[in-house]
């Protein structure tokens, strides 16, 4: 049996109440050192984006310090993040509900549950927040090599340096909005933040938002139990 | 000859200019200086000059710099490159004239040309780290550069060079320090045929005007003052033999401006951003204050449970 949205660790428990295992210890670590890593480069990136926010350098110790410290910060992102891919890209593939839960994002927004198709692990929304990261952080770094002079200044031209300094600062500017949307949507839907916390989620908000996702865990814990026993 | 700028006194003398005279200051919103000081300029004849270098080892001396023993690969430009330390560069071209059939030699001193619009300033993130002065001078104040090399982007004549060793941008000051205490800089003062003369903007306009006369009555049809209305003119001019096709002389950019790709950057996308940013974070906040969270409900648990215990069964 297919199982294209369940990941490795995701598990139904069935106790007092119903819990379902979402994230696993690795993959909560991997996510929190990649989202202190963004939130560093958001803060040290705006100081140098704008002078109203170049107070902002105060938070790394002055100009200099942040302009040495951002670029290293972005390579440790990109590799947590390239982890974090890793570990979701499969779940996060198109799917045919996708179009319909986008269809429906007036729905979406206005929480009417009960008009949108049941979706897996992830839903539209959330597997566009991946790959527009997934995206945007390639473009970042790209971008962001040409740009560190300290170490490849000699690698590419002025006109070139030029362009990469504008997509860098369009990318940017767009993860933040895409940051600011996952954030959102995090508080918004109570109960995601345990996902990413306690590594666990309730039965009732894996059944509200991710149905397609625990009836599948309920399927594949029948399949266990059932072999268990033969 | 153009009357030489008298030596000073002796005695201290208070600097002409100073931070009450700043016209611009990167990434700060100041007050420009209510009256503009007499435009100062550096008029470099590139007719005139003999390629002794006197300009660079005068530029080492005075601001005490010290450049690499080099390489020689078979030309005379010596370094190769401007460098941090290196903020004038003599670049020779040797230039077949297809007109007269003569072999020219044309020597620029390559440098900072102090542009009235200056790409470095607008580039620069840091505050006061760039300045210009009411006369003209644009002036990197490296306490308060951060190296970030957005100066090196912004510049259409390419100029600025970041220091490997203390991470600061370097060019030439335009010797900001002599000019303040009335003296010219010190690549004029070395200058033995006056290729290099210095004195306001408008004397040296006049000066060009006089050698272009002559360089015209020479044959030179094309020659002419080189202060490219691209960058609202510069504060180094040059007299070039050759005014129709600056190229020629180790690729002096013909009608430079500042990027329109650093304009970009630094303009509409800074405000496009930060409002993209703001509308994402303001449209969250509102969504939550009308919609309210999204809360499971005890209904929701109950069918969860009832699929997880059939499931069991």
């Amino acid at each position: 049996m297919t199982m294209y949205d369940v990941e490795a660790g995701d598990k139904v428990r069935v106790g007092k109440a119903v819990t379902v295992d979402r994230y696993t210890t690795g993959a909560r670590i991997n996510h929190w050192i990649t989202a202190i890593c963004l939130i560093l480069l958001a803060l040290s990136g705006l100081a140098l984006f704008t002078p109203s926010l170049y107070f902002l350098t105060g938070l790394f110790g002055g100009g200099q310090f942040t302009r040495f410290i951002h670029p290293w910060i972005g390579v440790v992102l990109f590799f947590s993040f390239a982890g974090l891919f890793l570990r979701f890209w499969k779940a996060n593939l198109w799917r045919s509900e996708d179009g319909t839960w986008m269809a429906r994002l007036r729905d979406v927004m206005a929480a009417n549950e009960d008009r949108l198709p049941e979706v897996g692990k992830y839903n539209a929304g959330q597997k566009v927040v991946f790959w527009s990261m997934s995206i945007l952080i390639i473009t970042l770094i790209v971008s962001g090599v040409v740009m560190w002079d300290q170490y490849f200044y000699e690698y590419s031209s002025i006109p070139q340096k030029r362009i990469a300094v504008l997509i860098h600062a369009v990318a940017a500017v767009a993860i933040i909005c895409v940051w600011i949307v996952h954030v959102y949507a995090a508080i918004w839907v109570r109960g995601t933040i345990d996902a990413m916390t306690k590594g666990q989620v309730t039965g009732g908000w894996a059944w509200r938002h991710h149905r397609k996702w625990l009836k599948e865990l309920v399927v594949g814990r029948k399949t266990a139990n059932g072999s268990a026993k033969g | 000859m153009f009357p030489p700028i008298a030596n000073p006194s002796t005695k201290p003398v208070e600097p002409k200019f100073g931070d009450k005279d700043l016209i611009r200051r990167s990434a700060s919103s100041i007050t420009p200086a209510a009256q503009r000081q007499t435009e100062v300029a550096k008029l470099i004849d590139v007719s005139k000059c003999i390629g002794c270098k006197a300009c660079q080892v005068a530029c080492l001396e005075w601001n005490n710099l010290t450049e690499e023993v080099g390489i020689n690969v078979g030309v005379y430009d010596n370094p190769h490159d401007l460098t941090p330390n290196t903020w004038t560069l003599m670049r020779y071209t040797e230039y077949a004239n297809p007109e007269s059939g003569n072999l020219e030699w044309l020597i620029r001193k390559d440098g900072c040309m102090h542009c009235e619009d200056p790409g470095c300033l607008k580039a620069c993130p840091a505050p006061g780290a760039i300045v210009q002065y009411s006369n003209g001078i644009v002036d990197f104040i490296h306490d308060n550069c951060i190296g970030c090399g957005y100066c090196v982007r912004g510049c259409p004549f390419n100029i600025p060079r970041i220091s490997k060793v203390d991470h600061k941008a370097y060019k030439c000051t335009l010797c900001v320090d002599r000019v303040a205490v009335g003296q010219g800089p010190a690549c004029q003062k070395a200058c033995p045929t006056q290729a290099i003369v210095f004195g306001t903007k408008d004397e040296m306009k006049k000066w060009a005007e006089k050698r272009i006369t002559d360089l015209k009555s020479r044959g030179f049809k094309n020659a002419g003052l080189y202060d490219p209305p691209g960058v609202s003119g510069t504060h180094v001019m040059y007299v070039l033999q050759h005014n129709d096709k600056p190229e020629i002389y180790a690729n002096l950019p013909n009608n430079p401006s500042i990027s329109p790709i650093v304009e970009l950057w630094k303009g509409a996308t800074k405000y496009a951003g930060l409002a993209a940013m703001g509308a994402f974070a303001a449209i969250g906040f509102l969504h939550h204050v009308i919609a309210g969270p999204n809360r499971v409900s005890a209904e929701d648990e109950r069918n969860a449970e009832k699929l997880a215990k059939g499931g069991q069964s």
